[in-house]
């Protein structure tokens, strides 16, 4: 009787964050528009916007002293981003115009080279990129340093961003969205208010804008409020990654895949690792994974640590030091996974929070900025004199299907499904589709939601190395240095069942990069309880995947990245 | 009343010294020093709903301002920051002379300070910038209270508390057992941002470049070293005579 | 070189910190050290200061300066060192001398370093930093050279000196140095220490096994004289309270003595105590990151060794 981690659903009911607001209404926090997150894709929001208000100052009069608020639950912009990254430039140059060139944005130059490997135990094949990995002309970033650079372009054309507020609940009046209500602050482990509780408020806006990335809190609950789910479930990747000071400089981009993943079908081990330089002195590699595996005692953090003691990347790494870690979900389900609508009343949908990600490209960082754009366009739209705001924010729709964005992401759509038949018939089958631009139908393959997936054992955690504190580490201390400090004596951010099969326990236990879960005690049958530490959650949404549910906590907590 | 609070913008997180320039590496993000939160807290609590003002003063390079626009969002009145190439590397000496001849201008009634920097471990800075101002000084302060022109202090010591009366103008450190500071809240952050704030310089507050700086400090830093190696570390194996062994250790360490 | 070393009291006893820091000036060459003592009937004190180390003692007796506070004490340092031309004071820290040391710098414009651990006789301090995990060599660009000692510092030993020459000081005290007035007094309830005072903390972790296994920690921590502390892994199971919680997230700690029970040792927990003077640790797992940074480890099983060893200090102590 296989056991899945969707036997167990966790304690979340999304219509209760939705609600009316609440605060009298001399209370309620005006703004025009109003965008949930301070990502590329909510500060390319932000930043369009400013450029539209500056043109139109008559529009920038009626939205009152905040035309336009960003909200971002992490400390700082940045704080809560991880990724590779090497960025197409296509959509800086849309967003900029020229104001701002490639060179004025903090990154590490573009990509000189390209090496493809396919690795064993103790070898490797080096093989030529698949077309779909070929990065010329594309730009290497941290994607944190690069938020924190975007704020304060946002903020030079008049965005007010709010760090350490939370957006939890949808504000939905008559049918529309008119806002979220933020996160109480200083409330005790059993919810109880504290000294110092501080409650949320009520902030309304004209627009507004999720850009909160991969599992966005409020975009689950908006597309389930508005039934705007696409045709396949959504499904993710997770990657965890570190950043190295390293002696001698990498030039080239690198991508492996193979080992330490396992080919065969019936494990789904889908993913492979990416080791990008950081100019001369620092490099990041990253392992990602599918979400889709089957076996309890995967642990994308440890084959990560696996990955780095495979020969010719350990001698990457020697004399070097490691100086930041971070893990977070990627969205994976690509083109039949994105919802049917990007819009409702009041509201626009972008980025990562509805899966824009180009999975055999790994991209997904100009799609967001690109969508974000976009919104601008047309939140502004909405805000005309004799405007219609329905209209005017269906015309999102049709702006990103007539996009890019949309035009890539439909090239590739069934790719990530044909890798549930395995590596080498996946990559067969990934390379004749790539090589036909998408004209080769294989025929709609459906994609299960990651925790149904049936759970094995096979004693994977035998080949994890122990950490060794210079070249591999153990999870605490790799939360540590993500700057985590959240406070502890708040109320427990995730929502799962407390009592499970003790496939789905373990599951979780080696899944989460962030050792947040533990087996407990067993209940004497197959059952044990499990036991949570939300305070080491760096909030990277792999256990929304995998049958639990990340809520945001209070604001401010979490991961402070600043090179990821 | 008007209460002045003197905060500090220190580095987050795991900081590390530059060494070249042998000074604390304040290049990475930097947040309000927790412990002047307690400060300003309470001078938040001694205004209540009255009609005092509470100044937040800070010496500090520009991203300093960070900080005092958190204080801003709890609901202090005013910011000025005393910013200037020539302060940088301000020792004790030369930081209570900047400091001083800012809260001159301020002419407060009361000047509160945290318990100590997270940055440097400091614990000393307000006894310094009384002398200066020539006001009563009662640091460690777990609670606080002001009735008319009087101040006072229940004033934790190691053996207990003092019970200290002072008359205003006068300067405390208050303890961050004396209370919780609050969250700004929404409105209060977004308010910051048109509340007053005066960047001022050197010679705004009136003190030559020569007095500030490292050309204004008594004290220098001469170099890095490793802490001295933890003695040598010791270690037993199996439950016998660990018991005894231990003892014989701490009363070797004097320590029973 | 000159020496003004400033000695704390506390009723009729001279504070160990401060003949600590006596002894170590007596001991930096051809010093000429002097004490200076201040409060109501300390010149009854005076000769104790000389014998660890202080060939005169500066006394400033008076009703004035009965009250635990510091500006008048600074009135008196400053005029004894001014007159008497001495280039460097040192002082042990305590929540007075802090205060007096600071004041004092800024009467003299004189440098003062803290938190020092040591000095050599050419006058470099030694400082930890960042939680003790670096030492820094910090010096002064002019005299009088102030410092300040961390309490601990240095052992008091006395020697079979001489009577010390006592000078009676008569110092005008400021107009603010007399105006705070201490009003009442309560002594500290003897409930044991709390642990951001404490010197001596035991904790437990997980290695304890159950929560009814706590009760190891306590009594041995009560046979010490010391507090009781938890990592952040019991409290989130619920074991012991978050106010004991010690670690990054909850109370950062410097205690002369760190008994860790059944503690792995985690990044999180080291940070909240890692720069305790001595670390004891007992844990089952010899692998066990904490016996990287304890002074004295012990690989076994706290249930074995805890009891034993609160048995032997509570006979030493009785002894």
């Amino acid at each position: 009787m296989a056991v899945h981690a969707s036997d167990y659903p966790p304690p979340f009911v999304a219509s209760q964050f939705v609600a009316e607001p609440t605060d009298p209404v001399d209370e309620r926090i005006e703004v025009g528009v109003l965008i949930v997150g301070a990502g590329p894709a909510g500060l390319a929001c932000a930043i369009r916007l400013g450029q539209l208000l500056e043109e139109h100052p008559e529009v920038a009069d009626r939205l009152g002293d905040v035309p336009v608020a960003v909200v971002e639950k992490g400390k700082q912009p940045g704080s809560h981003l991880v990724s590779g990254a090497v960025i197409n430039p296509r959509a800086f140059h849309r967003l900029f115009k020229g104001r701002y060139r490639l060179e004025d944005l903090p990154s590490y130059g573009p990509v000189h080279g390209e090496a493809v490997y396919v690795l064993a135990r103790r070898n490797s094949l080096r093989i030529p990129p698949p077309p779909t990995m070929r990065n010329h002309g594309n730009w290497i970033f941290s994607l944190s340093q690069l938020a924190r650079w975007l704020a304060e372009r946002a903020e030079e054309g008049g965005a007010m961003i709010l760090p350490e507020t939370s957006a939890v609940t949808l504000l939905v009046s008559h049918g529309r969205v008119v806002g979220i209500r933020t996160g109480d602050k200083g409330r005790g482990r059993d919810g109880e208010p504290m000294g110092n509780y501080e409650p949320g408020a009520d902030l309304v806006a004209k627009v507004t804008v999720l850009a909160e990335g991969t599992q966005g809190h409020l975009t689950g609950v908006a597309l389930d409020r508005f039934g705007l789910g696409g045709s396949e479930p959504q499904v993710w990747e997770l990657g965890v990654k570190e950043v190295w000071r390293v002696p001698r400089p990498l030039r080239s981009v690198v991508h492996t895949m193979g080992w330490p993943l396992r080919t065969r079908a019936r494990y789904r081990e889908f993913g492979g690792s990416f080791i990008y330089p950081m100019g001369d002195e620092m490099l990041t590699i990253g392992m990602v994974v599918g979400l889709d595996y089957r076996d309890v005692e995967l642990s994308p953090h440890d084959l990560l640590q696996e990955l780095k003691t495979h020969p010719k990347i350990a001698k990457l790494l020697q004399g070097g030091e490691r100086i930041g870690w971070g893990a977070k979900t990627i969205p994976s389900g690509g083109f039949h996974a994105l919802p049917q609508r990007l819009h409702a009343p009041g509201l626009l949908l972008c980025g990562d929070g509805v899966g824009m990600v180009n999975v055999p490209r790994l991209k997904g960082i100009h799609y967001a900025i690109e969508s974000g754009r976009l919104a601008a366009e047309s939140a502004f739209a909405s805000l005309q004199r004799g405007a219609t705001p329905a209209t005017s924010l269906a015309s999102y729709d049709a702006a990103v299907r007539e996009s890019f964005i949309y035009r890539d992401l439909e090239e590739v759509r069934d790719m990530r499904q044909v890798f549930g038949r395995g590596f080498f018939v996946g990559g067969a089958l990934a390379s004749a589709m790539t090589v036909s631009k998408g004209r080769l139908e294989i025929g709609k393959l459906r994609a299960e939601p990651d925790a149904e997936q049936p759970l094995i054992r096979t004693g994977r955690a035998a080949t994890y190395p122990a950490a060794d504190g210079k070249l591999t580490f153990d999870k605490l201390s790799s939360v540590f240095l993500s700057g985590n400090k959240t406070r502890d004596d708040q109320p427990s951010h995730i929502r799962v069942a407390q009592k499970v099969h003790r496939d789905v326990a373990d599951l979780w236990v080696h899944m989460c990069p962030a050792q947040v879960y533990e087996v407990g005690p067993s209940d004497g049958d197959e059952t044990v309880t499990v036991q949570v530490s939300p305070s080491n959650c760096v909030q990277c949404g792999a256990i929304t995947a995998k049958g639990g549910r990340l809520t945001p906590p209070e604001g401010g907590s979490g991961p402070e990245y600043t090179l990821t | 009343m008007k209460i002045a609070v003197c905060v500090k913008h220190v580095p987050e997180g795991s900081s590390k010294i530059d060494a070249a320039s042998k000074r604390l590496d304040r290049s990475g993000e930097g947040a309000l020093n927790r412990f002047d939160a307690n400060a300003v807290e309470e001078a938040l609590r001694l205004k209540g709903d009255g009609d005092s003002e509470v100044v937040v003063v800070s010496l500090g390079p520009p991203k300093a301002a960070d900080s005092l626009r958190k204080a801003l969002a709890m609901g202090a009145d005013r910011a000025v920051l005393v910013s200037d190439d020539a302060a940088a590397g301000s020792d004790l000496v030369a930081t209570s002379r900047l400091l001083g001849k800012a809260l001159e201008r301020e002419a407060a009634d009361l000047v509160l300070f945290g318990q100590q920097a997270s940055d440097s471990d400091g614990a000393v800075l307000w006894a310094a910038v009384a002398e200066r101002l020539q006001r009563p000084v009662v640091s460690q302060a777990a609670e606080l209270a002001v009735d008319g022109g009087t101040l006072r202090v229940k004033r934790q010591t190691e053996f207990g508390y003092d019970i200290i009366e002072a008359p205003l103008p006068a300067v405390v450190a208050v303890s961050d057992a004396i209370n919780e500071p609050r969250y700004p809240s929404l409105k209060g952050i977004m308010g910051a941002k048109k509340k007053p704030f005066d960047t001022l310089s050197l010679q705004d507050v009136g003190v030559d470049a020569a007095d500030a700086g490292e050309a204004g400090s008594r004290t220098t830093v001469i170099g890095l070293g490793e802490p001295p190696a933890r003695g040598d570390a010791r270690k037993i194996e199996g439950d016998g005579d660990a018991a005894q062994a231990i003892v014989d250790f701490l009363a070797e360490k004097r320590l029973i | 070189m000159s020496i003004l070393v400033f000695v704390e009291h506390h009723g009729n006893e001279l504070q160990k910190g401060s003949l600590g820091v006596l002894t170590k000036a007596a001991s930096l060459g051809d010093a000429d050290v002097a004490a200076v003592l201040v409060g109501a009937g300390v010149t009854a004190l005076a000769s104790e200061a000389g014998k660890f180390g202080a060939a005169k003692v500066f006394v400033a007796d008076g009703d004035a300066f009965e009250p635990p506070l510091p500006q008048a004490r600074v009135d008196v340092l400053a005029k004894v060192a001014q007159e008497n031309g001495y280039d460097t004071i040192l002082l042990a820290n305590s929540v007075l001398a802090a205060d007096i040391a600071a004041g004092l710098s800024a009467r003299l414009d004189a440098g003062l370093n803290w938190d020092l651990v040591d000095i050599t006789s050419d006058f470099t301090g030694k400082r930890p930093a960042l939680q003790d995990s670096v030492y820094v060599d910090v010096g002064w660009t002019s005299t009088p050279r102030i410092a300040l000692f961390r309490a601990g510092s240095f052992d008091a030993a006395a020697t079979a000196g001489g009577e010390p020459e006592v000078v009676d000081v008569a110092a005008e005290l400021s107009p603010h140095s007399q105006s705070a007035k201490v009003v009442g007094q309560e002594l500290e309830e003897s409930t044991g220490p709390s642990i951001e005072d404490a010197d001596i903390i035991v904790a437990g972790g997980r290695g304890l096994g159950a929560p009814e296994s706590f009760t190891l920690a306590e009594e041995l921590a009560r046979a010490l004289g010391g507090a009781v502390g938890a990592t952040r892994a019991v409290v989130d199971a619920g074991w012991y309270p978050y106010a004991a919680q010690i670690g990054q997230t909850g109370k950062v700690v410097s205690p002369k003595l760190y008994v860790a029970l059944g503690i792995s040792g985690a990044i999180q927990h080291k940070v909240g105590m890692q720069s305790s003077n001595v670390i004891v640790a007992i844990n089952k797992d010899p692998n066990a990151p904490i016996f990287e940074f304890s002074d004295l480890g012990v690989v076994g099983d706290v249930h074995e060794v805890v009891p034993k060893l609160t048995e032997l200090v509570k006979q030493r102590k009785s002894a």
